[in-house]
């Protein structure tokens, strides 16, 4: 039965696969996991600041972004944003955003919904007398942030947001819908014009696998040596 | 150095925990407040560095009023030393960096000072062999003399201390009561929340006496132990000196 495939043309298709279309993959995730961190963590702080206006544009957002397949985000987004360029900058000519541009805002805008939960939850498992002993020893607010609580929430949530920026390994793929040639992208298009269907998914899920796999095993480990510390 | 003037909080409209507690500390002065829990006797320290708002009255330390939205609490903060019960010290910085964190972002010491004078501080306290530990490496005790170190090295004017012994097992106690009774007999201004009454007898000059949110007895060491004028106060006494 295996006659009738070509696992060749996986062979003559690695450059392209992996030098494109994984570089990419792998750019927009690391890029994507980070500003989503950034972002996360302002809004974590916005929704616990105290301040109810501040709180609650925070909740908005996330319960916004969550409440929508990511799929029609991306999609949106690639669309929209150009022309909203075009009204707020006021040209005649929607902007041009690129595909790898838009695409990154995107994931980051929905990546700080997530994350922002995961660092507010990291922010609340801090008890109460650290900030309370930071403030005594005279640091502002900023400060006891920046020195003392969230290098300790980002310690204690570190597995979660590894495991969450697997998951945004995966969800790049979803980027084909603007044809852009990530991973699952380029081995699609070989896919298509080699008319190898099975082999290319085939071989795509299994390097998908194979890297979250090895992946999840290093957050377990690095939990485990974490455990062993505390 | 510290003027309690008629402070009240609440914790609800119906749940009052401060009422009209107007109480001083002069400079040099070490008082012990006391109290059964629930008297409201860590509230009133941490009102005293703002740690906890309340709703009326005034505090005044070293002439800054406490209160004043106008007041620069991180300064004020910064020359107040506060050791807490359950030391907080920040897990994830070493020993010494715990000691070195507020004198450099607070105080703007340059890097190499700072670890001088946490070195110094440290070695007071008998501690400097473990500075390059974290602190989850070091016995509750231990611990607490580091968190007492971290606060002086602030230079504070004056030093709280939020029932520093009471978290700890009971052998470790005394560790920190000396350093506490060093620091006092060198003049250092002290509020201190506390049940250890040989302590109070040690060096204490006044001893406050608190009960359901009302200071309920103020007064010289000597008086408060000789002959109490409440009868609270005689029985709280009865109770933890019998055994």
């Amino acid at each position: 039965m295996l006659d009738n495939f070509d696992f060749d043309v996986i062979r003559r298709s690695l450059p392209y696969l992996f030098y494109e279309g994984m570089t990419f993959t792998l750019t927009l995730t690391a890029l994507a996991a980070l500003g989503g961190l950034i972002f996360g963590t302002a809004i974590a702080l916005m929704r616990l600041s105290g301040y109810k206006l501040l709180g609650r544009i925070a909740g908005l957002y996330v319960d916004f972004m969550r409440s929508l397949p990511l799929v029609l985000v991306i999609f949106w987004f690639y669309f929209l944003v150009p022309y909203i360029g075009q009204w707020l900058t006021g040209s005649p000519r929607p902007i041009k955003v690129g595909a790898f541009a838009s695409s990154l805002i995107t994931f980051i805008m929905f990546e700080a919904a997530y994350f922002s939960e995961i660092m507010r939850a990291g922010i609340q498992s801090i008890s109460r007398g650290q900030p309370a002993a930071a403030n005594a020893l005279g640091l502002t607010y900023a400060q006891t942030m920046r020195y003392v609580v969230l290098p300790q929430a980002f310690r204690n949530m570190l597995p979660v947001l590894l495991t969450q920026t697997i998951v945004l390994f995966q969800d790049t793929s979803l980027v084909y819908v603007l044809s852009i040639p990530d991973f699952l992208g380029a081995a699609s298009k070989v896919a298509q014009r080699d008319g190898r269907l099975v082999e290319m998914y085939l071989f795509a899920a299994v390097v998908y696998f194979t890297i979250s796999c090895i992946a999840s095993f290093g957050v377990r480990r690095l939990q485990s040596r974490i455990a062993i510390i505390r | 150095m510290i003027e309690i003037s008629h402070v009240n909080k609440w914790y609800s409209p119906t749940f009052q925990v401060l009422t009209d507690c107007t109480t001083s500390v002069t400079k040099g002065e070490v008082v012990v407040v006391c109290g059964p829990s629930g008297s409201g006797k860590s509230t009133l320290i941490k009102c005293v560095n703002a740690l906890e708002p309340f709703q009326s009255g005034e505090i005044t330390v070293d002439g800054t009023k406490v209160h004043d939205p106008k007041t620069n609490l991180p300064k004020l903060r910064s020359r107040v030393g506060m050791v807490f019960q359950h030391f907080e010290l920040f897990p994830h910085l070493k020993i010494i960096d715990n000691l070195c964190l507020a004198q450099e972002k607070v105080l703007g010491r340059q890097h190499d000072k700072a670890q001088t004078k946490g070195m110094q501080l440290l070695e007071r306290v008998g501690l400097k062999e473990q500075a390059q530990k974290f602190p989850a490496q070091l016995s509750g005790g231990q611990q607490q003399r580091v968190a007492i170190a971290r606060a002086l090295a602030m230079d504070p004017i004056v030093m709280l201390f939020d029932e520093p012994t009471s978290a700890l097992d009971p052998e470790m106690v005394s560790e920190v009561l000396d350093v506490m009774v060093d620091l006092a007999r060198e003049g250092m201004t002290m509020m201190v929340v506390t049940h250890e009454m040989g302590f109070a007898r040690k060096v204490a000059n006044r001893v406050i006496f608190m009960d359901r949110g009302e200071i309920v007895e103020d007064a010289p060491k000597d008086d408060f132990f000789g002959k109490p004028r409440s009868d609270r106060a005689q029985k709280f006494l009865s109770k933890i000196l019998s055994h």
